[in-house]
C-alpha cells in the first residue's frame, strides 16, 4: 500500500544516512588534518561543507514535498518532522568540522601546544556515537536511541581532561594562550556533536512512540 | 580526504522531462454562444500522470472531454484551437473519431460496467474493433484485468455480471475496460469520487503502475489526491464571464509547495474554492 510514499520515505532516509556519512567523514578530518598540519586537507572539509549544507537544504525540501502531496498522518508525520530535525543536527555537526577546519588553518604557521591524543579520540567517540544514532534512528531502535546519551560522559571527560591539561600550559607559560585557546575551541566543538548525537536519540523515541523528552545524561560535575 | 558526492535521488527524481504526447494550443470550447473555456495552453507529457484541479465549474471536465472529442456528443458544443495528439490535431473534422477515441480512452466518476458478464464487459471493445477469435479475446481479458489490478479477484467468476462486484472493483473493471482496446492515454474523470478510502488507495496505486504504459489525465475535486498522484498538476479558474482557463502548470511537487500564482496558493491552502 502507498508505494510511493513508500519509496520516497526510504530515499529520504537513504539521504539523510548519506548525509550523517559525510558528516562523520568531515569531523574525522578535520581532526586528522589539525593532528598532521595538513592545511591542504583542512581546506578541503571546508569546502566539503557546502556541499553538507546543500544536502541538508534537498532534504529540507523534499520532506516539505512529502508532507504537501502525502499528507502524511501519525508515526509518518512524526518520522518527517524527525527528519528535518536530524538533517539540521547533521548540518551543524558539519559547521563543527569547518570550524576545527578552520582552527587548523589559522594555527598553521604555529607549533602544537602538544601531540593531539585525546582530542582525535573525542573525535572518534563522537562519530562512533553519531554513526549508531543515524542506523538507530533508520530502523528505529529505541533501546539503542535511549542508551547513546549516556556515553556522552565519556566524551565530557575527555573534554574535562583537555581542559586542565590546556589550562597548566597556560598558567606555565602565558605566552602559549592562544594556542591553548585554539585547542580549547576544537574540543568544544567535539564536545558539542556529542550533545547533538543526543537530540539525533531522543528524535529516534519520538518517531516510535511519540514521546518527546530529553534523553537523560548522567551530568559529570565539573 | 576525499569524498564522492553522487547525484542527489530527489534531482534525479525530478529530471528528465518526457516528451509531448498532446499539446493543447489555444482552446476554446463553446455551448452554443457561451464560452465555456478560452485560451488553453496546455502540455500533456507522455508515462507522466498530470492532474486538472481548480473549484467546481472552471471546466476541467470540459477540457478533460476535448481530448477525445467527448464534447462532440453534448448538443452545440463547439471547439476551436487544437488539441495535437501525438502532433496530430483531433479536433479536425477530418479526424476519425473512432480512432481517436481508441487511442484516448476514458474513464469516468461513477463505475458504469455494462449490464453483461464481467468478461463481456472488458471484451466489448476489443469485438467492436474487430477481435472475435476466443483465444485472443480471453487473452486480451486477462491481460487488462491483470493490468487493473483486478484479475485475482475476479478470475474464477469471469461469467457473473460486471454489476454483481462492488463499486472499488467496478471501477477497475471500467479501467480494464479501457485498457482492452490498447489506449495511448487514458482519461479520468474523479475516477475515486464514488469510491472508499481503500478503493480509492487502490486505484491510486494501479495510475502508477499504469504510467508506465500510459500517459494518464486526471481530473480530480480531490487536491490531495492530485497531489499524491500526479506529476503535473494543471490550476484552472474561471473569469468574470464564467469562461474556464488555465492560470497555472508546473510541476505538481512545485504547485504544492510554492506557486506561482497567489489564486493557486489560496485554493490549494484551503482559502477559496
Amino acid at each position: 500500500m502507498r508505494k510511493t510514499f513508500e519509496t520516497e520515505i526510504q530515499q529520504l532516509k537513504d539521504e539523510m544516512l548519506l548525509l550523517g556519512s559525510m558528516v562523520e567523514q568531515q569531523i574525522l578530518g578535520s581532526v586528522e588534518a589539525l593532528k598532521k598540519r595538513d592545511t591542504d586537507a583542512s581546506r578541503r572539509v571546508q569546502e566539503t561543507d557546502l556541499q553538507v549544507n546543500a544536502r541538508r537544504y534537498a532534504i529540507e525540501e523534499q520532506v516539505m514535498i512529502v508532507i504537501a502531496t502525502q499528507q502524511p498522518m501519525a508515526h509518518d508525520l512524526r518520522l518527517l518532522a524527525s527528519i528535518l530535525e536530524v538533517s539540521g543536527e547533521l548540518e551543524r555537526m558539519g559547521d563543527y568540522a569547518k570550524g576545527i577546519a578552520t582552527v587548523s588553518i589559522r594555527m598553521a604557521d604555529q607549533p602544537l601546544l602538544k601531540p593531539l591524543i585525546d582530542i582525535p579520540r573525542m573525535a572518534e567517540k563522537g562519530v562512533d556515537m553519531l554513526h549508531r544514532a543515524l542506523t538507530a534512528f533508520t530502523i528505529e531502535d529505541v533501546e539503542t536511541a535511549r542508551s547513546i546519551p549516556a556515553e556522552d560522559d565519556e566524551v565530557d571527560e575527555l573534554y574535562i581532561q583537555i581542559y586542565n591539561e590546556l589550562m597548566m600550559f597556560v598558567i606555565q607559560d602565558p605566552k602559549t594562550i592562544e594556542r591553548a585557546n585554539w585547542l580549547l575551541w576544537v574540543a568544544h566543538n567535539l564536545e558539542r556533536l556529542a550533545d547533538r548525537v543526543s537530540n539525533i536519540c531522543e528524535r529516534t523515541v519520538f518517531t516510535a512512540t511519540g514521546e518527546m523528552k530529553e534523553l537523560e545524561q548522567t551530568k559529570i560535575k565539573r | 580526504m576525499k569524498m564522492e558526492i553522487s547525484e542527489s535521488v530527489f534531482q534525479a527524481a525530478e529530471a528528465g522531462e518526457s516528451p509531448a504526447k498532446v499539446e493543447v494550443k489555444n482552446l476554446a470550447v463553446y455551448y452554443g454562444k457561451f464560452r465555456a473555456l478560452k485560451d488553453i495552453n496546455l502540455t500533456v507529457h507522455e508515462n507522466r500522470i498530470t492532474a486538472i484541479i481548480g473549484p467546481s465549474g472552471c471546466g476541467k471536465s470540459t477540457l478533460l472531454r476535448s481530448f477525445n472529442r467527448m464534447n462532440d456528443l453534448t448538443p452545440g458544443c463547439s471547439m476551436v484551437g487544437e488539441v495535437r495528439l501525438d502532433g496530430e490535431n483531433v479536433l479536425l473534422s477530418s479526424m476519425d473519431v473512432v480512432s481517436v477515441r481508441r487511442r484516448v480512452g476514458m474513464v469516468f466518476q461513477r463505475p458504469n460496467p455494462f449490464p453483461k458478464s464481467i468478461f463481456d464487459n472488458v471484451a466489448y471493445g476489443p469485438r467492436l474493433y474487430g477481435i472475435h477469435h476466443k483465444s485472443d479475446l480471453e487473452a486480451i481479458v486477462e491481460n487488462s484485468l491483470k493490468a487493473s489490478a483486478l484479475w485475482n479477484e475476479v478470475k474464477d467468476k469471469l461469467n457473473q455480471s460486471g454489476l454483481s462486484i462492488s463499486g472499488g472493483q467496478q471501477q477497475r473493471l471500467c479501467i480494464a475496460r479501457a485498457l482492452a482496446v490498447e489506449p495511448e492515454v487514458i482519461l479520468m474523470d474523479e475516477p475515486a469520487s464514488a469510491l472508499d478510502p481503500i478503493s480509492t488507495l487502490k486505484i491510486e496505486e494501479l495510475m502508477q503502475e499504469l504510467k508506465k504504459d500510459y500517459t494518464i489525465v486526471i481530473v480530480t475535486h480531490n487536491m490531495q489526491q492530485a497531489a499524491r498522484v500526479s506529476d503535473y498538476t494543471a490550476m484552472m479558474m474561471i473569469d468574470d464571464a464564467r469562461a474556464g482557463h488555465l492560470i497555472e502548470f508546473d510541476h505538481t511537487n512545485t504547485i504544492f509547495t510554492r506557486p506561482k500564482d497567489k489564486r493557486t496558493e489560496d485554493y490549494v491552502t484551503g482559502r477559496f474554492g
